[in-house]
């Protein structure tokens, strides 16, 4: 348990600093792949003519699935899947344990199987906050923009996690 | 029956759905979503030895919430926005009860919005992941 967490200048310079832009692919396979996930049954996160029949391109991008990220060995994060250039290096702060704390998708338009998403990651925010169970806590925001080929923005993912 | 806007009315409870998320599915979801977090699978991981279990990922539970608004839904409006928070831990093999609530019904800028409290409540009835979703009707 972390006794005192200072945060630091250093660590303060990070905010705000974005990522190297990175592929997010939503594809049939990956999309029945997460709706399998998380147990959905509805037919239209798995069968195109469903999808089709409820008036979507192909099938859709269920509530949450927010893509998978092009994996390229040596370039990818092998635990959590995401790019490693300009990834919020949560070891940096010298806490070992990490938790999640809260997630918040925000959608500006649909999202089928097909499309290829751009994500450019930041820090939003640095926060120590006091729990009765884990002690001091460093809450890390971050916010993800992931817009389409044509540069619209089609999806906001604000996020903490939590470090102890 | 499908859900109009029309007739929705605030308090409205969403159809509840119970799961009890074992570690295959948990591998799955791992799978489907990309955390490979050793947390969420093994039990030789420090930190889950340090809690005492590998635990469901927060994520799965947030995707609930976005699955149970979805069923409600039944693709007759867009989902804008699904937010919780993490505040309790969840075990593999326990059952866990998804649940919502209508809280707000509104018209903005052209658009039949309806905001849900949605919740996952674990095996003893306690809510783990408080949440909001907003969805925008057809």
């Amino acid at each position: 348990m972390a006794e005192k967490i200072e945060i630091k200048d250093e660590w303060k310079a990070l905010i705000g600093k974005e990522s190297p832009p990175w592929k997010y692919e939503f594809t049939t396979t990956s999309i029945r792949a997460f709706a399998r996930g998380v147990g959905y049954t509805d037919p239209v996160y798995f069968d195109v003519e469903a999808a089709k029949k409820a008036g979507y391109r192909n099938l859709p991008a269920p509530p949450c699935y927010l893509g998978t990220a092009v994996f390229i060995p040596g370039k990818s994060d092998d635990t959590f899947s995401g790019p490693t250039e300009g990834a919020i290096d949560f070891f940096q702060f010298g806490l070992i344990n990490v938790l999640d704390g809260g997630t918040e998708i925000e959608y500006f338009d649909t999202i089928c199987a097909g499309d290829t998403l751009t994500a450019v990651r930041k820090l939003a925010n640095l926060e120590v906050r006091e729990s009765k169970a884990l002690g001091q806590m460093l809450i890390i925001s971050s916010e993800t923009q992931y817009t389409n080929d044509a540069g619209k923005p089609v999806m906001i993912e604000r996020a903490q996690a939590i470090l102890y | 029956m499908a859900v109009t806007w029309e007739n929705i009315k605030v308090g409205d409870t969403l159809p509840e759905i119970k799961k009890t998320p074992g570690v295959t599915q948990l591998v799955k979801y791992a799978a489907g979503g990309g955390d490979f977090n050793p947390m969420h699978h093994d039990y030789n991981f420090f930190q889950s030895k340090a809690i005492g279990s590998i635990i469901v990922h927060g994520r799965f539970k947030w995707s609930s919430l976005g699955e149970l608004v979805s069923n409600w839904l039944g693709h007759q409006g867009r989902i804008k926005k699904v937010s919780c928070q993490y505040r309790g831990m969840d075990f593999p093999d326990k059952q866990m009860t998804v649940k919502g609530a209508v809280e707000k019904k509104w018209e903005e800028n052209g658009e039949k919005l309806v905001e849900i409290n949605v919740w996952t409540e674990n095996d003893q009835g306690k809510p783990t992941t408080p949440g909001k979703v907003v969805v925008a009707f057809k």
